[in-house]
C-alpha cells in the first residue's frame, strides 16, 4: 500500500532529529506599542477595506441603511441587528440558497492589526459559505479586540475548536491581469469594518 | 606584511591594467607584494560549469603557489570566492585551509585589513558601481538589497575617499549583469539582455564610468558597450584608487 | 541537453527574447513585484529573524516528516477527513478519479494547485471525460488559452490584458477588443458564480497542513478555493508530503511571510483553516510523495522541501524575469524549480540547473532560506558526473582543466592569441561564437601581466 511506502520511505530519507526553533525571541522584537486600532484603520483600508469607528449598532443600521436599497437580502449573524435575516435561523440551508444574498452581517473577537486580518469561525458565520457568496461583507468588532499581529491572534485560538475559519483581511481581489488591482473577484465586491468603542 | 598578489587568468590575459594599479596601489600602502609566478587560474570555470572534479589539477597549482604568505589579495570577487568556498587539495588540506582563510577580495582587503580612511586618488568623473554578485552577496562586500539589514558598501565607501569622484544612483543597485562563466555563451540570448540592461541603468543615470570590484562582469559590460559604440568606459576600482591626476 | 521532444531552456528563452519590448514589460512587471516584496519586509524589523525561524521550523518538519505525517493523518480522520495516500502523479489522478466517479461526477471545479499541474492531472481528467474548470483568475486564463501557468503565484504573468480580452472575447463572449482588467474581471467573476454553483466537487491545494490539529489552510486573494469548497458536496485537498507544519501556532510564522514574499501584501484576503467537513459533505486529502522521499534522501538536495511556494525566487531572478516561465518547460519555474526539477527527471531537465548566472538573489528573499544558488550549482556536478552534460562540454572542460593546470601550457597558450578566449567564454559551438553576437570580444593587450611583471625592476616571486 501507497501509505506504508511513503513512510517508509521517508523516514528512511528524513535527516535525523532536529529540535524547534524557541518562538518567544521573535515576540520580543514586535512592536506592540502602536496604537493598534489606528493601525488596523490604516492597514485595512489600504487593502480596500472600509473602515468605520462606531459608538453603537444604530450607527451601523444607519450606514447600512445609506449603502443598501431596501429589499436586497441581508443576513446577519448579529441578534443586536434583527432587522435582517438572522443567520442562525437559516444556517442549515443548502449553501445555494444564498447566492442572491447582498450583504453579509458577522461579528468576531480576533482582529490583526498588522495585516488588516479577521478571525471568523463557522460559528461566527451560521453558514461557512455566506462571507463568501454575499456581494458585500461587513464585520463587527470591538475596539479592543485587535493584537498586534499574527503571533498574537495565534496564541488567542490555539486551543479553540472549530470545523473551519478563515482570517480575512479585506474584499475578495485579484491582480492577475497585469498585476492591476481589482477589487470583487469571486467573493464580496466590499468589506466594511465596524468598530464599536 | 607579505601579500601575494592573485591575478586571474583573464585579468592576466585581457586587463593587465588592473593587475598593475591593484599592485601598485598595495605597494604605496606599505605592503610587500609578491607574485607567485606559476599561478593560472581559480578553476572557477571548470566548477561552475559542473566539472568542479576536474580542477584538483588547479587546486594544486595555486596551493603551491600561495602558500606562506599572510594575505593573498586579488582584484576580482568572483575568484575570491570561489577560492573560498572551494579551494580542496588532497595531502595539503592544512596548506589549502589556511588559503582559504587569508584569501581578499581587493576592496575588503582595503577596507577591513588595512583599514584604509584616505587615498590620494582623483578622478573627476560620474561613475556607476556595478556589485558583481559573488562579491556582494558571497563575499558581502556590500549589504545586499533583498535584506532587512544596515547597508554599507566597501567599495563605495573607498571611491568616497577619491577626489572629485560623483557615484551615481542606480535603478536597480545590484541586479547581475548576465556574465555568469559559461552562462553567457550556452544562455547567450538572456545574457546579453541582462548585460544591456545593466548598462542601460547606468547610462541613464548619467555615468561615464562602470567601475567594479569584479572585471568578468565589466568584460561582459565592456563587450556590450563598444558594440553599441558607447562612450561610457569600464574600469576596475583599482585603476580609480591608483588613479592621480 | 535538448531532448527529442522539448527544447530547452537556452532555446526557449532566445525565443522569448526574440521579441525584446515584451521581455522588458515582463521584466520591469516582475521587478515591481520584487519592490513591494522589499517594502513589505522592511517594514519588520524582526524580518531576519522571522525567516531564520521558518527556516528551522521547516527543518525540524523534514527530520520528523514521518511522526508528523502519522500524526496529521490521525488527527485529520478524528476531525471527519478521508485520508488518501499517492506515491506518485498517476497514483494521485487515479484517486481523484476514482472519487468523481464513484459519484457519478464529471465536471469539477478546481482552485489553484501546483501539485495537480505537477501532476498533469487536468489533462488525464479530460481523457476520462471529466470537465475540470480551473477558477483562480489566472488559472481560468492561461487554461482557457491551452498554456501552463508560467508563474506559480501569478499564473499569466506572461499575458497581455489584450491578449486575455481576446480570450475573454472568444470564449466567455466579453465584447471584441474590451482589455480593461476591472471588465474581464467582472467577466470572468460572472462566468464562474455559474461554475462554482454548479459543481458538485471543488479540488483545492494546500498550502499548510497542521500535524498537531489535522487541520489544513488555504490562501487566495479571489475567495476562489472558499466558494468552490463550501458549495461542493465533496472537498478534495491535494498537498505534496512537505506541507505539513508541526502546530497551528507555527502558521503564525508562515502567513507573516508568504504573502510579503510573494506579492508584498501583508496577508492574503483569505487564509482558510478547513479542519472538520460541513454537515452533509465530504472532505478527503490525497497526500502525495511524487518524488518527494527521494529528495528529502539527497542530504544537498532536501532544503527545497522547504518551499512554500510564494514565488519570490521567481520575481527576483533576473534569468526567470528575462527568459519567462514557459522556457523552463516544467510546473515550477525558476530558480526553485530549477532545483526540484532535476529530482524528478534528470536527463529532461539537466539544463535548468544551469539557466542561472548563481547571482544568488533568491536564496536572499526565500521566506525559508533554502539555500537555492548553492544548490543549483551542486546540482551542476550530479548531472555532470551522471552524465546528463554534453560531450563536446566535457571535452574542452578538460582540455582547459589540463591547460590552466600547466604554466607551461598556460603561458605558451597566453602567447599565441590570448588563450583563455579560446575556451572561454567557452565557445562549446565553434560555428558561431555566441559572445560576440551582441557583444565585443576584449582588445588583447600588448602583453600580460606576467609578460609585464617579469620585466619589472625588482620583481618579487
Amino acid at each position: 500500500m501507497s501509505r506504508e511506502k511513503i513512510l517508509a520511505a521517508v523516514k528512511f530519507n528524513q535527516p535525523a532529529a532536529n529540535p524547534l526553533p524557541d518562538m518567544e525571541v521573535l515576540n520580543t522584537l514586535t512592536d506592540v506599542r502602536t496604537d493598534l486600532v489606528s493601525k488596523y484603520k490604516t492597514i485595512a483600508t489600504a487593502g480596500g477595506s472600509f473602515v468605520y469607528e462606531v459608538s453603537g449598532f444604530d450607527e451601523i443600521k444607519t450606514i447600512i441603511n445609506n449603502e443598501f436599497k431596501p429589499g436586497v437580502k441581508i443576513i446577519s449573524a448579529l441578534n443586536e441587528l434583527s432587522d435582517y435575516i438572522y443567520a442562525e435561523n437559516v444556517k442549515h440551508e443548502d449553501g445555494h440558497n444564498f447566492a442572491d444574498v447582498e450583504l453579509t452581517v458577522l461579528s468576531t473577537k480576533l482582529g490583526v492589526a498588522e495585516n488588516g486580518a479577521l478571525w471568523l469561525t463557522e460559528k461566527d458565520m451560521g453558514s461557512r459559505v455566506l462571507p463568501f457568496i454575499a456581494q458585500h461583507l461587513a464585520v463587527v468588532i470591538g475596539k479592543d479586540d485587535f493584537v498586534p499581529t499574527m503571533a498574537q491572534a495565534y496564541k488567542v485560538i490555539v486551543d479553540a475548536d472549530y470545523g473551519y475559519g478563515s482570517f480575512i483581511s479585506g474584499p475578495s481581489k485579484t491582480a492577475d491581469i497585469e498585476q492591476s488591482l481589482v477589487i470583487g473577484a469571486h467573493g464580496p465586491r466590499s468589506l466594511s469594518v465596524f468598530i464599536l468603542s | 606584511m607579505r601579500v601575494a598578489l592573485f591575478v586571474p587568468c583573464y585579468v592576466d590575459q585581457f586587463y593587465p591594467k588592473a593587475a598593475i594599479a591593484t599592485l601598485e596601489l598595495l605597494e604605496k600602502l606599505g605592503c610587500e607584494v609578491h607574485y607567485p609566478k606559476n599561478q593560472t587560474c581559480c578553476g572557477q570555470p571548470m566548477a561552475n560549469s559542473g566539472y568542479e572534479h576536474l580542477t584538483s589539477g588547479c587546486n594544486n597549482l595555486f596551493v603551491d603557489n600561495f602558500s606562506g604568505y599572510d594575505y593573498i589579495v586579488c582584484p576580482s570577487g568572483s575568484c575570491t570566492l570561489h577560492i573560498k568556498e572551494h579551494l580542496y587539495a588532497d595531502g595539503k588540506e592544512e596548506q589549502a585551509t589556511e588559503i582559504r582563510k587569508k584569501v581578499y577580495e581587493l576592496t575588503e582587503f582595503l577596507v577591513d585589513v588595512l583599514k584604509v580612511k584616505q587615498l590620494s586618488a582623483s578622478f573627476p568623473y560620474k561613475v556607476g558601481l556595478h556589485q558583481s554578485c559573488h562579491g556582494l552577496r558571497g563575499l558581502r562586500i556590500a549589504q545586499m538589497s533583498e535584506l532587512v539589514a544596515e547597508p554599507f558598501s566597501k567599495p563605495a565607501q573607498l571611491l568616497d575617499l577619491v577626489n572629485g569622484l560623483e557615484l551615481v544612483p542606480l535603478s536597480r543597485q545590484d541586479d547581475c549583469c548576465g556574465f555568469g562563466g559559461t552562462f553567457c555563451v550556452v544562455e547567450e540570448a538572456v545574457s546579453a539582455k541582462m548585460g544591456k540592461d545593466r548598462v542601460a541603468d547606468h547610462i541613464s543615470h548619467g555615468a561615464q564610468y562602470i567601475t567594479s570590484a569584479d572585471l568578468s562582469c565589466l568584460m561582459h559590460l565592456e563587450g556590450i558597450l563598444r558594440r553599441q559604440n558607447s562612450d561610457v568606459k569600464v574600469i576596475h576600482v583599482a585603476e580609480i584608487l591608483n588613479h592621480s591626476m | 541537453m535538448s531532448t527529442a521532444t522539448t527544447k530547452d531552456h537556452p532555446h526557449l528563452a532566445a525565443e522569448f527574447n526574440r521579441d525584446e519590448p515584451r521581455v522588458n514589460w515582463h521584466d520591469e512587471t516582475l521587478w515591481w513585484v520584487r519592490a513591494k516584496r522589499d517594502i513589505a519586509a522592511h517594514k519588520l524589523p524582526e524580518w531576519e529573524l522571522l525567516r531564520e525561524t521558518a527556516s528551522q521550523i521547516k527543518f525540524n518538519v523534514l527530520s520528523n516528516l514521518s511522526t508528523y505525517l502519522e500524526q496529521f493523518e490521525a488527527n485529520a480522520i478524528k476531525n471527519g477527513i478521508i485520508v488518501h495516500w499517492a506515491a506518485d502523479a498517476a497514483e494521485h489522478n487515479q484517486i481523484v478519479h476514482n472519487l468523481l466517479e464513484q459519484r457519478g461526477i464529471t465536471k469539477m471545479v478546481k482552485s489553484k494547485s501546483m501539485l495537480t499541474e505537477e501532476c498533469h492531472l487536468n489533462e488525464y481528467l479530460k481523457e476520462q471525460g471529466i470537465d475540470v474548470i480551473d477558477s483562480d483568475l489566472g488559472e481560468r486564463i492561461v487554461q482557457l488559452a491551452n498554456e501552463p501557468p508560467s508563474h506559480i503565484v501569478l499564473p499569466c504573468i506572461h499575458k497581455k490584458k489584450e491578449e486575455i480580452g481576446d480570450i475573454f472575447h472568444e470564449h466567455l463572449g466579453s465584447a471584441k477588443g474590451e482589455s480593461d482588467p476591472k471588465i474581464l474581471t467582472e467577466t470572468a467573476r460572472q462566468h464562474l458564480r455559474e461554475v462554482f454553483l454548479t459543481r458538485r466537487a471543488a479540488l483545492t491545494g494546500v498550502n499548510f497542513a497542521v500535524a498537531e490539529t489535522g487541520e489544513f489552510v488555504i490562501c487566495t486573494n479571489e475567495g476562489n478555493a472558499d466558494m468552490g469548497a463550501h458549495l461542493a458536496e465533496i472537498h478534495i485537498a491535494s498537498m505534496g508530503i512537505e506541507k505539513i507544519i508541526p502546530e497551528r501556532k507555527h502558521l503564525g510564522v508562515f502567513l507573516r511571510l508568504l504573502t510579503r514574499s510573494a506579492t508584498g501584501q501583508p496577508i492574503t484576503t483569505y487564509s482558510s483553516h478547513f479542519s472538520k467537513p460541513q454537515d452533509g459533505t465530504e472532505i478527503h486529502i490525497v497526500i502525495v510523495d511524487n518524488g518527494r522521499s527521494i529528495q528529502l534522501g539527497r542530504e544537498e538536495f532536501r532544503n527545497s522541501l522547504k518551499c512554500i511556494r510564494c514565488g519570490a525566487c521567481m520575481n527576483t531572478c533576473p534569468v526567470y524575469r528575462k527568459s519567462g516561465g514557459h522556457s523552463y518547460h516544467t510546473a515550477v519555474a525558476g530558480p526553485i524549480g530549477s532545483i526540484l526539477a532535476p529530482n524528478l527527471d534528470m536527463k529532461k531537465y539537466a539544463d535548468l540547473p544551469f539557466a542561472s548566472t548563481l547571482c544568488g538573489s533568491c536564496s536572499n528573499v526565500c521566506p525559508v532560506k533554502i539555500d537555492i544558488h548553492d544548490q543549483l550549482y551542486k546540482w551542476r556536478q550530479v548531472i555532470v558526473k551522471e552524465g546528463y552534460s554534453p560531450k563536446a562540454k566535457t571535452m574542452a572542460m578538460k582540455a582547459m582543466a589540463l591547460t590552466l593546470a600547466s604554466p607551461t601550457l598556460y603561458r605558451m597558450g597566453g602567447k599565441t592569441g590570448r588563450l583563455v578566449f579560446k575556451y572561454a567564454p567557452f565557445a562549446v559551438n565553434n560555428k558561431l561564437n555566441p559572445w560576440y553576437n551582441q557583444r565585443e570580444m576584449p582588445k588583447a593587450p600588448d602583453e600580460s601581466f606576467g609578460e609585464w611583471y617579469a620585466k619589472r625592476k625588482g620583481a618579487k616571486n
